[in-house]
């Protein structure tokens, strides 16, 4: 994300606050070469040797604070996800979460697949990167059942569109919702809230929270 | 107005827009489905249904008294919990996610403050664990307490709710005593907890231990092997390991299948790996099997809060949160005769003698601590199963994204798969095994 200041909407009065001089500064995640260390070289090994096309589908490696995290591509999302299940035993999937990078051009919104394998008791994490223009994901609900609800909360929160997914409808807001809430660019209030015709109006934004 | 609505048609008058809401078109929908000549029915269980544990929608298609389908309805509670603390400093994120699992709040608290620390590169010191797994075991206690009264009580077993409650009840006065406050505590902090163990508090809970212990009792002799019990849990609601691991279930309902799967054995945290207790299986993968899982963990939880008062007697006196002044709360909290507040030693420094104490306690209560950019994922074995935080910092003093993987959220999509085909009687029974929480389903 880009460097951004303060930390309220308001701008031009006085800053009683003292929150203007806030400063978020961009994430620059990196990635790790070889050897990763722990367990995580055995289970790249393993995924080199049981899917051909590694080199092909995986970005990069990140090892950070004792955690692996392969970036796939997201043509290869299924691919990799199945191996995973069937040759390396992760028979779990813990869900899917979005992360919205608004100032990564091109590679906007993330989804977090967090992967735990019961036989081996490891865990590893995928991550995918999708242009907020075209935020289509092959969905994983064939492999791992569990993900529906997930992928739909995703969806949800952040108008990731899962392909593939049985039935992606919005899970936690109204059927009838416009905008995707955990977007950076969604605000935490000040959304007018429409009920059988009748309309309440936002509170005061003049300090809504950014 | 653009659309029709069949329950609440509306007219122009001159007052404004009136709304007639209206719950009528029974005749019509009756005359329908006589006319199909068929007996399948949709149903509409909840939100407002008293076996559906809080507001959770349950739409049944029926044959008879046989369901061919469910489908969960779920959101009515979704507070917007993980967008509200990209709004707020690290260590407020405590008193927002504890509100999330409204009946094992230790856990959600936990989970979180291990995934910020994991983030930190810091380990809270180990009076500051011992606590946490004592805390955490009384609340597995309290939850389990409610999934067993509670669940029990929907199957039409009045007196176990009583007794269940009786001893939750004596594990909320802990958390009184202990953090001022029965549920939604915030009392595990980033880096520790909010404050030590009040005077005489060993002795107290040494003297409860053997209490819950002997009633405990009650509920087993009650409802373990009662024929009527037994009939309404045994073989109902059945989901085996295929199921479960596909389904990413986790937890008592994982455990009922046999697989000893538990993160407290497994992948150790909080330095679980210094205690002695038993992984509690059952091999049914049904009601029943799930009840007697929760009914046995709460031995297993008491055997570890007793370790854990042996181990705090050996920490009398060590620290509660790390070292580190810039991470720690500068709030110094203590119990008053009026209830939790700042401790009156600390407001007379701040106040009365230091400047720099003020600026210091100003600037980390209002600004907060920096976290390092990363993402970082913990998970704990909550009484629901794992509870996993991922939590992701852009390196400033809020976070930049933070988001639970519930185990209520997850474990609830077993609902189709366990009751398709049975009876509808038997959902209750189903979904109360499940134990969903409705404010960690919607968040």
């Amino acid at each position: 994300m880009s460097d951004q200041q303060g930390m309220f909407g308001a701008s031009g009065t006085g800053d009683t606050s003292g929150y203007g001089g806030l400063v978020r500064t961009a994430i620059n995640p990196g990635s790790t070469e070889r050897p990763y260390g722990s367990y995580f070289d055995e289970v790249a090994d393993d995924l080199e040797r049981a899917y051909p096309e590694f080199n092909a589908a995986i970005e990069k490696v990140l090892v950070d604070r004792g955690e692996l995290t392969l970036f796939v591509k997201r043509e290869k999302l299924f691919d990799v996800a199945k191996i995973l299940r069937d040759k390396l035993r992760f028979e779990m999937c813990l869900g899917v979460n979005g992360v919205h990078y608004p100032a990564d051009k091109g590679r906007e919104l993330h989804a977090v697949y967090p992967l735990l394998s019961l036989t081996n008791n490891r865990r590893i994490r995928l991550e995918v990167a999708v242009p907020i223009d075209d935020p289509h994901l092959p969905s994983l609900v064939e492999v791992w059942a569990g993900n529906n609800w997930h992928e739909r909360e995703t969806f949800d929160m952040f108008g990731i569109i899962f392909d593939g997914h049985p039935a992606l409808t919005r899970i936690l807001m109204p059927d009838d919702w416009n905008g995707f809430p955990q977007r950076k660019d969604y605000p935490l209030s000040g959304i007018p809230v429409e009920y059988k015709g009748a309309t309440t109006p936002p509170p005061s934004d003049r300090r809504s929270y950014r | 107005m653009s659309f029709t609505d069949p329950y609440a048609s509306s007219r122009e008058t001159t007052e404004g827009t009136v709304y007639s809401v209206t719950g009528g078109d029974w005749d019509s929908i009756a005359e329908e489905i006589g006319a199909k000549k068929e007996e399948r029915i949709v149903v509409n269980m909840g939100p407002q249904h008293p076996s559906t544990h809080g507001v959770l929608r349950l739409i049944l298609e029926l044959e008879g008294e046989t369901v061919t389908e469910v489908r969960c309805g779920i959101g009515y509670l979704h507070t917007g919990i993980e967008k509200n603390m990209e709004f707020r400093n690290w260590t407020q994120g405590t008193t927002f996610v504890t509100r999330m699992d409204y009946l094992s709040p230790l856990f959600n608290e936990t989970a979180y403050c291990l995934a910020v620390e994991k983030l930190l590169g810091i380990e809270a010191p180990e009076r500051a664990q011992v606590i946490r797994v004592m805390m955490m075991e009384f609340n597995r206690i309290s939850s389990h307490m409610v999934a067993l009264g509670t669940g029990a009580l929907e199957l039409g077993a009045m007196s176990p709710m009583f007794f269940a409650f009786r001893e939750r009840e004596k594990v909320l006065s802990v958390f009184e005593m202990i953090s001022g406050l029965r549920m939604n505590m915030a009392y595990v902090r980033p880096g520790g907890v909010q404050q030590d163990l009040p005077e005489g508090t060993i002795p107290k809970l040494r003297e409860l231990i053997k209490d819950l212990r002997k009633n405990f009792k009650d509920n087993a002799t009650l409802l373990i092997g009662n024929s009527i019990w037994v009939k309404r849990t045994d073989g109902i609601g059945y989901l085996d390991l295929a199921g479960c691991t596909t389904l990413g279930v986790t937890g008592p309902v994982l455990r009922a299948t046999g697989l000893p799967w538990d993160l407290r054995k497994v992948q150790p945290y909080s330095g679980y790996e210094n205690y002695e207790f038993d992984v509690v299986t059952a091999d049914s993968c049904d009601v029943y099997g799930r009840f007697l899982v929760r009914m046995n963990e709460l031995e297993q939880s008491l055997r570890i809060i007793e370790q854990c008062l042996n181990k705090l007697d050996k920490l009398n006196g060590a620290p509660v949160m790390v070292e580190d002044k810039k991470i720690a709360w500068p709030a110094q909290l203590a119990v008053g005769a009026d209830g939790l507040g700042n401790s009156l030693e600390h407001i007379r420094e701040i106040m009365g003698s230091s400047m720099e104490s003020l600026i210091h306690h100003f600037k980390l209560v209002t600004e907060g601590f920096r976290v390092p950019a990363g993402q970082s994922y913990a998970a704990v074995e909550s009484p629901r199963g794992e509870l996993g935080c991922h939590a992701v910092s852009d390196g400033g003093t809020r976070p930049y994204r933070v988001h639970f993987r519930e185990p209520s959220f997850n474990n609830l999509q077993a609902t189709s798969a366990m009751c398709e085909g049975s009876m509808v009687a038997d959902i209750v029974g189903a979904v109360a095994s499940i134990d969903p929480v409705m404010g960690g389903v919607d968040r």
